[in-house]
């Protein structure tokens, strides 16, 4: 049993080499994404999750489909989503997607819960952005019901009402996948995880630490309230950006026109201010370390640590670079420092071995 | 009782004509709070010092720390003096940006806060930019905005029979704000992080 769980997760983008003009095909990043989940395995990473989106330029419309595909050509790996979209999915297609899978996997998956952040995606799905909220409320109200009750009858704002429904198939051994919520601004995400005393995911990439702070203090305060242990034993998981190369300077120069050309980060502060102002890291695997560690003084000791490795264009050798630094530099010192501080109380991460046998 | 006031000036030259306006309307707006018993404090942002952080903010979301010290001051103070230059007759593209900005980090920031809205400009012609950009910004916004505003043209400033003009106008804005700050209670900090309880989201359907 791992105490921390480290892995990668990305959002899926084709975007444009800035360096050399060229995107790769969506043959080439659906390949590639694969690739980079078998190099986490191999270097010894606990989790790889990938995003959903459906509007270019991303490719990551059908998780499930990679997943699968990534589950069979793996056998350590736990298989997780850089968000799921809880708004726009019927959850009954959630439910039976996710529990096929986590049949094929044999139980190697779980799923952090987002909301989307494109606003035209919801009236494609038939969904009203304003709704946003409301929709993950009920939503994944009604996901739990058909994940934890054989037979369902129910009836809402957002979708046809059931009647004896069956939602196939039943999770693996009776376990659902353990879920986690992901937002980035809205307290009532993390309200919602702290009350079904779910796990909280913060992306912690882009915006300054002290407002992840608050998301994260705000679930562990709540889930003490809703009774289902003290805020320290809430289930915390962070994300994280790095870029590294053996020294600094050579990562700096070398992340600069990626940063710059960058939809997330291009034409705003530079990466030095970005740097300095948010958990963004691009340095040495030393520096990684540093800053990683770093993040149990902000939001206490948590579960699961994420890095975001690729995207805005940068080539798939490079990528899987900083996977391999990831897995053989950076993640052995993180186990041990963070191993060395935790305190026995604190909850490992859960997944389908260990809810199978609280159960039990 | 001790206020703050917040001044937002938008010139761009230093010293700039909107800064002058702006530091005249607060020493007006201190001394009438003082005959009311209130001690003020004056917190000028000079909107042209955090022009660079307000478009980084629009384009990555989130305010540098001089930025986000700036819009603290705003939210926090009892009551608003603001000046624009006019540009194409309406308020200049950053001083929009600054109250962009400040919306998008608190959409209630100004609800229910005295405002004096006022401009400077290149001629007495551009005078209703202020009821035709600037009032229907600041009520959109919520705030509660006197109804003198004040408007400084190039004669203002030393035509022959202008400096009595524009300085009763600053006079009688100043007491309108003064006393609208002067009945209120302190402003309430609101916490962004207060939890909706889960029950009534899960019941607002």
């Amino acid at each position: 049993m791992t105490a921390m769980q480290f892995g990668i997760f990305t959002v899926g983008d084709i975007t444009p080499d800035p360096t050399t003009g060229r995107a790769p095909t969506e043959y080439e990043r659906i390949k590639r994404l694969v690739e980079m989940a078998l190099k986490a395995e191999e270097v010894g990473l606990d989790v790889f999750a990938t995003g959903e989106h459906h509007n270019p330029p991303f490719m990551t419309s059908s998780p499930t489909t990679i997943l699968g595909y990534i589950a069979a050509r793996t056998s350590k790996i736990l298989l997780s989503t850089s968000t799921t979209l809880i708004t726009t999915n019927d959850p009954v297609k959630i439910a039976e997607d996710y529990a096929t899978l986590q049949h094929l996997a044999d139980g190697r998956i779980d799923l952090i819960m987002g909301r989307g952040n494109t606003g035209p995606v919801y009236p494609w799905f038939g969904k009203d952005i304003r709704d946003g909220i409301a929709l993950a409320v009920e939503n994944y109200a009604l996901l739990r019901r058909l994940w934890r009750e054989d037979v369902v009858d129910w009836q809402g704002r957002f979708r046809t009402p059931l009647q004896a429904f069956t939602s196939t198939p039943r999770p693996l051994d009776g376990v659902p996948p353990f879920v986690w919520h992901g937002s980035i601004r809205s307290p009532e995400i993390a309200e919602q995880a702290a009350y079904y005393g779910d796990g909280f995911f913060h992306n912690n990439v882009l915006l300054p630490i002290e407002h992840t702070r608050q998301m994260v203090d705000l679930y562990r305060t709540r889930f003490e309230h809703y009774g289902h242990g003290p805020a320290d034993q809430a289930i915390v998981g962070l994300g994280g950006h790095v870029f590294m190369r053996r020294n600094s300077q050579d990562a700096i120069a070398e992340f600069r026109p990626y940063f710059d050309n960058s939809p997330a980060y291009g034409n705003g502060p530079s990466l030095e201010e970005t740097m300095r102002y948010t958990p963004l890291v691009v340095g040495s695997p030393q520096e990684v370390i540093d800053t990683t560690l770093q993040f149990r003084e902000h939001f206490g000791h948590y579960q699961r640590q994420l890095f975001n490795v690729d995207g805005m264009g940068l080539p798939h050798k490079a990528v899987l670079e900083n996977i391999e630094m990831l897995g053989e530099e950076v993640v052995p010192v993180l186990r041990k420092e963070f191993a060395a501080v935790r305190p026995a109380h604190i909850p490992d991460p859960p997944t389908h071995e260990s809810l199978k046998a609280a159960r039990a | 009782m001790k206020r703050t006031i917040a001044v937002v000036s938008a010139g761009l030259g230093l010293p700039s004509s909107s800064r002058l306006l702006a530091d005249r309307l607060a020493a007006a707006t201190e001394r009438e709070l003082r005959q009311l018993g209130d001690e003020a404090e004056v917190r000028v942002v000079e909107v042209r010092d955090h022009a660079h952080d307000l478009v980084n903010n629009l384009v990555r979301g989130y305010p540098s720390p001089e930025l986000q010290d700036a819009l603290h001051a705003v939210t926090g103070a009892d009551g608003l003096i603001t000046v624009t230059p006019t540009f194409a007759a309406s308020y200049s593209g950053m001083f929009k940006t600054f109250f962009d900005v400040l919306g998008m980090m608190d959409g209630e920031a100004l609800a229910g806060k005295p405002v004096l809205i006022s401009a400077t400009g290149g001629t007495a012609r551009h005078s209703l930019v202020l009821e035709h950009a600037l009032r229907p910004l600041f009520t959109y916004l919520r705030g509660v905005v006197v109804p003198t505003s004040v408007f400084a043209a190039p004669e203002d400033w030393g035509g022959a029979a202008a400096p009595d003009l524009l300085a009763r106008r600053i006079d009688r804005a100043a007491a309108q704000l003064a006393a609208e700050i002067h009945r209120r209670d302190a402003p309430v900090g609101r916490d962004p992080f207060e939890p909706t309880p889960f029950e009534d989201l899960l019941n607002a359907g």
